[in-house]
């Protein structure tokens, strides 16, 4: 099973290196100059200058390299030393990768800014879901067809075919036009000092995450609920039955821990999706999270930030998968790995 | 069958010669029609889609013709859906937006089963191309989707506008990126269904007959993968409209003279206080299809199974 990590884990590498070619070339070889955005008052010699300082005239093969070894090799080292502490040689020359708006900053800074309210938000979600989905899906299904089974199924199918921009805009309407409960503005600058403020926290996280864990249950109890349907059709169901365990038994001890397996590694898999399904939630809410950055870069025409931020979306999805895999051969033990 | 009829008892001459007229489309009509939900679905969207096709013929308001004295109106006689900021009605734009919002998901949908079933086909078929291929689509798979949506459509949509018009422009740009990012489903799906087929024995006759390769593939094998290909086509229609919808609520789909459903929730979210109809419409209608299509989707795919036949 070692082996099997590590070559799991080195097929990795080549995706992530075509992934990072494919982000790079797209952004790159598209249409469009960087300071086309700037004031027409600007001379063409001074536009010639910023494109040289941006770097642009440089060959593709250049750039991309610089871009590389500035995501795999300075910023790790980056965070090394500003996390140990350690100064490692050369760390006053190292170059960035540097932001095109917000005043040249650093993008990683920018991004580390970032995570956090979105880890808050779509994290609490992603959580609240599982929480609820998986007993809601196992319920439906040790009960097939009850009124419990029917209701639970067709508010699945309902919460999965209502996109988060329009839940998210009925609940503004809903609950914070009309009732006045939460406000319709998620703010950033709020701190949970005392019990107030965390009360605070808690009614502005209450619609951004409400709307992406309903959209997140829906998917994850359909999908739980089929799989505990399934292994309620196996042999070994009805053996534990025959031996006369109570139904509670067969359920727990042997059906769960059967039909889980898939599931969990769905949730594994499902964690890069809501970040980027939170794109859309930051957006309704006003969360000053990374979904927002992206948007903002895109819309400010700011390369670096957008290929980073793309990338590491990107990373995420293959981190994840790779993830999943690895849950999937350790709770399998029928699975078997050459 | 013919030695059959002649040899059974009348009553059941009547039972097998309706037997004969049963066909592989019949037999799934027949199930899908047992299924609520399914028929549900299809009434709905037949309706959604009769609407759009036929209601701007009746209802013959100009979209965008603006009248400010007439701005942000709630639903009345004269304007069913109320008005929006600048006096638009917004049923002539709700019906106007759902004809580009359906044209979106199906020519999107066409584009990624194009690629999906030829990737698909392709990959199962032939043991050489199978391994980068699947490679490949697993790579296309580890794209983050969203954001490379939302950037492609921002960096390009300024020179296909200038090349092809705006409105042409911006919906080839959109259906062809929403296609492209769309495929690696149905090329999985296909793919797998290529493999088992393959190995029936209809194929092998068909080899062994001196058939060529591509009459193989395109009428032994394509015809009997149609399933999955339908199910899936079903299904990525919605994904389709969910992501045209998404990247015109973030602002970077449709110009803003052009209304789709998810712009028209994008105009409206900023209005929520005052005209909260406006965003609802849009997301009722958008809710609704994805709903239906879902349903149908979920029918299709037993209907289509034989194994599900009873």
């Amino acid at each position: 099973m070692g082996n099997y990590f590590i070559r799991r884990i080195l097929t990795a590498i080549p995706t992530l290196l075509a992934i990072s070619f494919v982000i790079f070339a797209v952004l790159d070889l598209a249409p469009g100059d960087p300071t086309g955005t700037l004031p027409p008052q600007i001379k063409p010699e001074v536009r010639a200058q910023i494109r040289e300082a941006l770097g642009l005239d440089e060959p593709f093969h250049v750039r991309y390299l610089l871009w590389m070894k500035q995501f795999f090799i300075n910023e790790p080292l980056n965070i090394l030393e500003e996390t140990t502490g350690i100064t490692f040689p050369g760390s006053e020359d190292r170059l960035r990768i540097t932001s095109w708006s917000s005043r040249g900053k650093p993008v990683i800074d920018l991004i580390v800014e970032r995570v956090p309210q979105t880890l808050w938000v779509v994290g609490f979600a992603y959580l609240l879901a599982v929480l609820i989905a998986v007993p809601l899906g196992v319920i439906g299904a040790i009960r097939q067809n009850s009124i419990f089974d029917q209701i639970s199924t067709v508010l699945a199918v309902i919460g999965y075919s209502m996109p988060t921009f329009f839940t998210g805009l009925l609940a503004i309407v809903v609950f914070s036009v009309n009732l006045k409960w939460f406000p319709s503005v998620y703010n950033t600058t709020l701190e949970v000092t005392d019990w107030a403020s965390f009360v605070a926290q808690i009614k502005q996280m209450a619609m951004p995450v409400g709307v992406l864990a309903f959209f997140q249950t829906a998917a994850l109890s359909r999908y739980t609920r089929s799989s505990v349907l399934d292994n309620l059709k196996q042999d070994y169901v009805r053996t534990a039955y025959a031996k006369g365990f109570r139904e509670r038994y067969v359920v727990f001890r042997h059906v769960l821990r059967n039909s889980l397996i898939p599931v969990v590694t769905l949730v594994a898999l499902g964690i890069p999706q809501i970040f980027a399904g939170a794109i859309i939630t930051e957006q309704i809410f006003r969360v000053n999270g990374l979904g927002a950055l992206l948007i903002l870069s895109i819309q400010s025409f700011d390369i670096p930030t957008v290929q980073t931020v793309t990338f590491i979306f990107a990373v995420l999805i293959v981190a994840f998968n790779l993830i999943a895999d690895m849950i999937y051969a350790v709770l399998d033990p029928r699975i078997t790995y050459q | 069958m013919a030695v059959r009829t002649q040899t059974a008892p009348p009553p059941q001459l009547a039972q097998d010669v309706r037997r004969t007229h049963r066909t592989l489309w019949g037999d799934a009509w027949v199930q899908f029609r047992r299924n609520r939900l399914a028929m549900i679905g299809l009434v709905v969207l037949a309706l959604l889609v009769l609407g759009i096709l036929i209601g701007p013929l009746f209802y013959r308001v100009d979209p965008e013709y603006i009248d400010i004295t007439q701005a942000n109106l709630g639903p009345s006689w004269e304007h069913p859906f109320g008005t929006d900021d600048l006096g638009r009605d917004l049923l002539a734009r709700n019906l106007y937006g759902g004809r580009i919002s359906l044209a979106v998901g199906v020519v999107a949908m066409a584009i990624a089963i194009f690629f999906g079933t030829l990737v698909g086909l392709l990959s199962g078929y032939f043991p050489a191309l199978d391994n980068p291929l699947m490679r490949f689509t697993d790579m296309m798979l580890a794209l983050p989707q969203l954001p490379l949506l939302l950037v492609i459509i921002m960096l390009f949509r300024d020179t296909l506008r200038k090349l092809l018009g705006p409105e042409l422009g911006i919906f080839l740009l959109i259906v062809s990126v929403i296609g492209i990012l769309g495929w690696m489903p149905t090329a999985r799906v296909v793919r797998g269904s290529v493999l088992s087929v393959k190995e029936k024995e209809f194929v092998e006759a068909a080899v062994n007959i001196g058939v060529h390769q591509t009459g193989i593939l395109r009428r032994h094998i394509l015809p009997n993968v149609l399933s999955p290909i339908i199910v899936s086509a079903t299904l990525s229609v919605a994904s389709a409209i969910l992501n045209e919808s998404a990247l015109s609520f973030l602002g970077l789909g449709f110009p803003p003279d052009v209304p789709t459903w998810g712009r028209l929730l994008y105009d409206g979210k900023d209005f929520l206080t005052f005209t909260p109809w406006v965003v609802i419409w849009p997301g009722l209608f958008i809710s609704l299809t994805i709903l239906s299509i879902n349903f149908m989707g979920d029918g299709l795919r037993d209907a289509l199974d034989p194994r599900q036949r009873t």
